[in-house]
């Protein structure tokens, strides 16, 4: 392999990797405060994308436009999956709460091929994104450059949110102790929106990213990034925002540079993920940077 | 000369910097009935955990002895090797299975005993001897129920029961493990004076109706002055007082542990 | 006590009459109904079945598993090379030759069912050692993994299972009395196990398993056992869907096809084996019925068109509703007795005088 086919799936694994993180992040914060896996966050991600899709190819609209509607558009509905099926179950058993995530994952991807088909569509990309350029050798579209830029963006405003505000602060509060917290006042279920609305926030931003850089959205889109997204949190220790980042980055690593070096590789792709979920359960269960939970006897 | 039916050998756990037991050591005679006291977090209920398998001691072991003499070390045993051996116990906020009837949660505690195998139940007339233990499992769980005075919710779920009830069902639970030695995390908790009365009686009783040996914890000095006779006092994961009640009861460090220092200069 | 006696006479001779009842309806339908609603009749003992194994492992013991499909793909895949003749295997492989120890292996139905349980089995203990040790939602999570990355391995060992192209052409050997067949052994093993001190100790693990553990109970030895019976369960129905159906491809298992199965339990009840039946009948034939919002419904003159994908709208909807407004299912942990039926028509006769 030279040198120039290396930077290339560096550039390509960075992009992925980052875009992983960015949806891990949004099952790392609801993790952390509710310990509730939710199963409808890639198909937050697929809403983004499809609404950028709207906006932008069927209605013209400029991409500016297009990526705000996408943005607002995915949060109010992740607020309102919180609202509807998750809030009613908060003081039921967890596995209620996830067999309900599952249910509206399941609903929100068939009510996507009901209204928008089952038809894949091509996403037009803006021309200016897709200009190569060369340096030192290397061939280069601004877009693969945009997308880890983006994200370190992103997560950089995200930390200071999370540790430099009040809110932020309320977050971190809930997730070590949900009871506690209400009684010192905090409005919980406000913040727990909040948690929802950046986390659906991010996963727009990342399924804009995502059908430019495969420029086609289709409703089952979310499923498998979303799974491996949240392997990504669980690998960087669930619950840490820096953690699903890491992990993120380095689940893209794992599956860009093995069908790399590995050509014959490409059809167990999807497997890397899966297996190394079930390594990082067995191995290190509270993952790279995540606090260890017990039960007390 | 004494026989012992457990002894603690200088134990200590530690949870990363935390000391929660320190050099533990305690003898406890066999058919007697002893006492673990100590202000909350003293660690009474994590020497519990470790004698019931659930914490790995970091140093020390914990030495068990059956009626018929012989001794074997349960430190590194898993909690159901330490049930199979003889040791039973309850918890301090009770662990029944909610959902199961009161006779369901006794004939789970008969499990360990139980010779038949699950496939064997599968087919009808075929494994007869099977089918017999577990009618005999059936008809002694109910025995068990009636002699704790629990006959009348044996159908009904564990936690629909009374909390007094609750109590006594974790113990008859624990009882159908057939255990030699019996451990009870604040068996009073939550119980009003002439409930902890008739639980001295009731302690007793079981002693020596099933043979046992109880090492009980307590926080209500009552119970344990009025039933025990030997006790070991916890402070802050040591040992620092030990004896029969006469001499708990005017030890100054036990006083001072409990009251503060002035209390016991007073 | 003679009271006893007779309640359970009474309820033998109750049971034998609407077993033989059965039985007749059983003869009746082939000869009177047309192939679809057999369909139905058949996929509600196989969804019975799976639904009564996956409830064996969430419901009874507490394992929150989402691989089920995984172990009726391998239970359907397995029965399928073993009943299909080598003539149609040589034809089917094109794009790679078949395994040459595959090719002339050839059983009877049956045989093939137990070996469809028993490897489905195999590779449930296999993945139980390492995963079981999990608990809660990563369970969930862990075993979803395992079932993709069995079907990733379905669709890439082409010699073995002919990748993505599937199977065609599998002998229709599920025939009613073949299911229901099937179902009543199932059903009896699992009626006689729950009822059982071990299902006690199952119920116990669930309940508190540090509680269990105290109890002298094995409580990770109790999981894996009931794991694998449950996977076993997984791979016998799938190996009678693959029969029935008669094509089997990868993308029949994906996680979809394990969400209809904890659909059932949970609507049915967890931990009830009344529920699971009852939760076969009315998931299968809901969603069979459900099939109409996706034809085109003609009015008068007015033609309404099919919406595709409104059936699965609808059926996650109801899904979302149970947990939320009924999360104990229509029987909760109950089961069904002669007592409670005959009570239930006494206390309406009662109120409707």
């Amino acid at each position: 392999m030279t040198l120039n086919m290396f930077v290339q799936h560096f550039i390509n694994a960075l992009g992925l990797g980052s875009l992983y993180g960015l949806i891990a992040i949004g099952y790392t914060m609801v993790y952390g405060i509710l310990r509730l896996i939710n199963f409808a966050h890639g198909d937050i991600f697929m809403l983004g994308a499809y609404f950028v899709f709207f906006s932008t190819v069927m209605y013209k609209m400029p991409w500016a436009v297009g990526v705000g509607i996408a943005i607002l558009g995915a949060t109010l509905c992740g607020l309102l999956v919180d609202r509807v099926a998750y809030r009613p179950l908060r003081s039921a058993p967890r596995i209620s709460a996830l067999i309900s995530a599952i249910g509206v994952s399941f609903f929100i991807e068939n009510l996507a091929v009901v209204v928008f088909t089952g038809m894949p569509r091509p996403v037009v990309q803006p021309p200016m994104l897709m200009k190569a350029f060369s340096v030192g050798g290397v061939r280069l579209v601004p877009l693969g450059l945009m997308v880890p830029a983006i994200s370190f963006v992103l997560v950089s405003g995200l930390l200071w949110v999370v540790y430099k505000t009040k809110p932020g602060l309320a977050m971190r509060s809930i997730s070590h102790d949900i009871e506690t917290t209400r009684l010192m006042g905090v409005s919980v279920d406000r913040i727990i929106a909040l948690t929802f609305a950046i986390g659906s926030a991010l996963a727009a931003v990342a399924g804009i990213m995502w059908a430019l850089r495969y420029p086609r959205v289709e409703p089952f889109m979310g499923i498998i990034p979303g799974f491996k997204a949240f392997i990504a949190a669980v690998f960087g220790g669930i619950g840490s925002i820096p953690g699903a980042m890491l992990g993120g980055l380095a689940l893209g690593f794992v599956e860009i540079m093995s069908v790399a070096f590995f050509p014959k590789l490409s059809g167990y792709k999807d497997a890397f993920a899966f297996v190394l979920l079930i390594v990082i359960l067995l191995a290190k269960p509270t993952g790279l940077m995540g606090e260890k939970l017990e039960d007390k006897i | 000369m004494t026989q012992y039916a457990l002894t603690v050998n200088a134990v200590t756990l530690r949870f990363g910097g935390l000391v929660a037991v320190n050099g533990l050591s305690m003898e406890i005679p066999m058919g007697s009935i002893v006492g673990l006291i100590g202000p909350n977090g003293a660690g009474k209920t994590s020497a519990f955990n470790v004698i019931t398998g659930f914490y790995q001691p970091s140093e020390g072991c914990v030495e068990f002895t059956h009626r018929n003499g012989h001794t074997e070390t349960i430190t590194g045993l898993p909690p159901h090797r330490v049930c199979a051996a003889g040791l039973a116990r309850t918890f301090q906020n009770i662990r029944l299975f909610a959902n199961e009837t009161a006779l369901e949660n006794v004939m789970v505690g008969s499990y360990v005993r139980q010779k038949g195998r699950w496939w064997m139940n599968l087919v009808p007339y075929v494994f007869r001897a099977a089918e017999a233990e577990q009618a005999e499992i059936l008809k002694n769980s109910m025995t068990l129920l009636e002699r704790l005075g629990l006959a009348e919710y044996a159908h009904a779920p564990a936690s629909s029961l009374p909390y007094g009830a609750q109590r006594r069902l974790e113990i008859a639970r624990a009882l159908a493990t057939k255990p030699e030695f019996l451990l009870l995390d604040e068996p009073a908790a939550g119980m009003n004076p002439q409930e902890s009365a008739r639980l001295l009686a009731f302690i007793r009783q079981l002693r020596d109706d099933f043979d046992l040996t109880i090492l009980l914890i307590e926080h209500d000095m009552k119970v344990v002055m009025g039933v025990c006779e030997h006790i070991w006092v916890l402070d802050q994961g040591t040992l620092i007082a030990q004896g029969n009640p006469d001499q708990i009861k005017s030890d100054p460090r036990v006083i001072e542990a409990y009251l503060g220092k002035e209390a016991a200069h007073a | 006590m003679i009271a006893a006696q007779d309640t359970r006479t009474r309820d033998n001779a109750l049971t034998l009459v609407s077993v033989g009842l059965f039985c007749v309806f059983l003869w009746w339908v082939p000869n009177n109904l047309d192939g679809y609603k057999l369909r139905i009749i058949n996929l509600i003992a196989i969804n019975a079945i799976l639904g009564l194994s996956l409830n064996l492992i969430y419901g009874m013991t507490g394992m929150f598993s989402l691989g089920h499909a995984g172990f009726m793909a391998i239970g359907a895949y397995v029965s399928a090379l073993l009943v299909l003749t080598p003539e149609q295997k040589v034809q089917m492989w094109i794009l790679e030759p078949i395994a040459p120890w595959l090719a002339n292996i050839h059983t009877p139905f049956i045989a093939s069912l137990l070996a469809a349980g028993v490897i489905a089995a195999f590779f449930g203990w296999l993945i139980s050692l390492p995963i079981l040790r999990l608990g809660g939602d990563y369970l969930g999570i862990a075993t979803l993994g395992f079932s993709e990355i069995i079907r990733i391995l379905i669709t890439n060992f082409t010699p073995i299972t002919n990748g993505s192209l599937g199977l065609k052409g599998i002998p229709s050997h599920t025939t009613l009395w073949m299911s229901y067949g099937c179902l009543a052994i199932f059903l009896l093993c699992m009626v006689r196990l729950m009822r059982s001190n071990f299902g006690n100790v199952l119920r116990a693990v669930r309940d508190d398993e540090i509680a269990a553990r105290t109890m002298g109970i094995d409580t990770f030895k109790m999981r894996v056992l009931a794991f694998t019976l449950g996977c076993f369960g997984g791979g016998v129905g799938g190996a009678l869907m693959g029969n029935l159906i008669t094509t089997i491809d990868p993308k029949m298992f994906m996680i979809t096809q394990t969400y209809s199965l904890l659909m059932i339990v949970v609507v049915g009840g967890l931990g009830s084996i009344t529920g699971s039946i009852v939760g076969s009948i009315l998931v299968t034939t809901m969603l069979e019925w459900l099939r109409i919002v996706e034809n085109p419904v003609t009015i008068g003159t007015f033609e309404i068109p099919g919406i595709p994908g409104m059936r699965m709208v609808i059926f996650s909807l109801l899904l979302i509703a149970v947990i939320i407004f009924r999360r104990e299912g229509i029987m909760g942990m109950r089961e069904f007795s002669w007592s409670w039926l005959l009570g239930l028509g006494r206390k309406r006769g009662g109120a409707a005088k």
